[in-house]
């Protein structure tokens, strides 16, 4: 299971995003399980709308951040997505 | 003996409450307490809200709906609602008895994230016989409605000598209906599974066996069905990190409104569990004897004192310490290093026999009439 990179990214209909405001966090909630994570997952996944490929979200992050370099990081955190089901593509 | 007042104590993170100890149902593994039916008060709509908001103001997310049978209570949709605008991710834990798609329906749009239908074979004939109640066919078509209608599903199977054969079957069911989780759970021996214990408690071949089995399926279905294996500790060298520790992270709400540390805690000598409807969930959580009494570390006795483990496990449950050893602060048995640990080999040899007897006892099956008798 790979990120196919011509198709874009949307995060699961049958998981929540979700701001945590007890935990200062944000979280993913899913049956009976929930998982924190840290700042940058988070504006990972939460550019993860079903508008932008991978290549669009890398460009989209290394703006945000004003930083380069970060494909790697960004793509071996989504494969992770993935299999976790956190993620899914058309 | 309460804990010290010193710990620093975390917020709830999972609320479970259970609305009710109605059930058409009659699973002879209940977790619901024996004597149940002296329990039958529930609390109203509006203690549940407050509650609930009461629970998500301190931290807790997780929000399980269960019982008893969740859908006998008519404001369930209410309270559904009342948990999404709360932000809880909410969890209907049912039997799947009496859920109409109308009603699949009516919970999704007040907000419901996820359903959890159990069944209790993959075969007409047993789950009939296990649930006490003709629900085979209601379950399977409710399990496509579920899904029909985009909620992620738990297939909950509790596993024991009866059904433990069909390990193959159930796996193979669970994915027909589609389910996005199979929670194959060994039945843990408190309540009602403690009185069966000697008729639902599998061999330990049939044990590894079955586990053999999940396992391989596990790799067939990886990244369709996640397959949860909720383990047998009878045949373990160390009991489970019950409840993540005491007070650490969960909360049962009792259909009365008592405010219990684990959903068996009820069974417990002596922890006088607060009532929701006399304490905010704030006091009862960070002030009540009961919250504080196996709080760290500072209740236990050798050999958990000092174990090198005791921050693992925490010494293992506190309701199996207390229904076989007889005292609620022992180690749980389970543990080699407990010295009651003999009772394990004694409970695992009684169950052998009793597989091996031709004159099988009948189960007794969880219903108000044999309630009354624990009562």
């Amino acid at each position: 299971m790979t990120i196919n990179p011509e198709l874009t990214i949307n995060f699961s209909s049958t998981h929540r995003l979700q701001w945590e405001e007890a935990q200062q966090k944000d979280v993913i909630l899913y049956p009976e399980g929930m998982v924190e994570l840290n700042q940058s997952s988070a504006e990972i996944l939460k550019l993860c709308d079903g508008s932008r490929t991978l290549d669009q979200l890398v460009t989209d992050l290394e703006a945000k951040f004003a930083t380069s370099g970060l494909k790697n990081d960004i793509s071996s955190f989504l494969e992770d997505a993935l299999k976790n089901g956190w993620i899914q593509q058309p | 003996m309460a804990g010290s007042n010193n710990l620093n104590i975390t917020p709830p993170r999972w609320l479970l409450a259970e609305l009710t100890y109605k059930c058409p149902l009659q699973c002879p593994y209940c977790s619901n307490p024996l004597d149940y039916s002296k329990h039958s008060s529930e609390i109203s709509t509006e203690d549940w809200k407050r509650v609930l908001s009461q629970a998500r103001k301190m931290g807790a997310v997780q929000l399980g709906f269960s019982g008893g049978e969740p859908l006998t209570r008519q404001d369930l949709p209410e309270l559904v609602q009342h948990a999404r605008q709360l932000g809880y991710y909410s969890n209907l834990i049912t039997s799947g008895y009496g859920l109409t798609e109308e009603k699949i329906i009516q919970l999704k749009d007040a907000g419901l994230d996820h359903i959890q239908v159990s069944i209790q074979a993959s075969s007409k004939e047993l789950n009939d016989h296990i649930a006490g109640t003709e629900s085979y066919e209601t379950k399977k078509q409710v399990a496509h409605l579920v899904k029909k209608h985009g909620y992620p599903m738990v297939l909950c199977v509790v596993i024991h000598r009866e059904n433990i054969h069909q390990m193959t079957q159930i796996l193979e069911m669970a994915e027909e209906l589609g389910a996005d989780y199979l929670e194959l759970a060994n039945t843990q021996y408190y309540g009602w599974a403690h009185e069966n214990r000697d008729l639902l408690m599998p061999t330990k071949e049939q044990f590894e066996e079955a586990e053999i089995i999940a396992q391989a399926y596990k790799e067939k279905v990886a990244g369709k069905m996640k397959i949860y294996y909720v383990i047998p500790d009878f045949h373990e060298d160390r009991p489970k990190a019950c409840m993540n520790g005491w007070g650490t992270t969960f909360l049962t709400i009792a259909p009365d409104g008592a405010a219990l540390p684990c959903h068996s805690a009820r069974e417990l000598p002596g922890l006088d569990c607060p009532n929701v409807t006399e304490h905010s969930v704030e006091e009862i959580w960070n002030e009540s004897k009961a919250f504080n009494f196996f709080r760290g570390t500072d209740w236990m006795k050798e050999p958990c004192r000092s174990c090198d483990e005791k921050e693992k496990d925490f010494g293992g449950c506190r309701c199996q310490a207390y229904i076989l050893t007889g005292d609620m602060n022992n180690t749980d048995p389970v543990c080699s290093k407990s010295p009651d640990h003999h009772v394990i080999d004694e409970a695992l040899d009684s169950a052998r026999q009793s597989a091996l007897s031709d004159d099988e006892q009948p189960l007794v099956f969880r219903n108000s009439k044999n309630s009354k008798k624990y009562s």
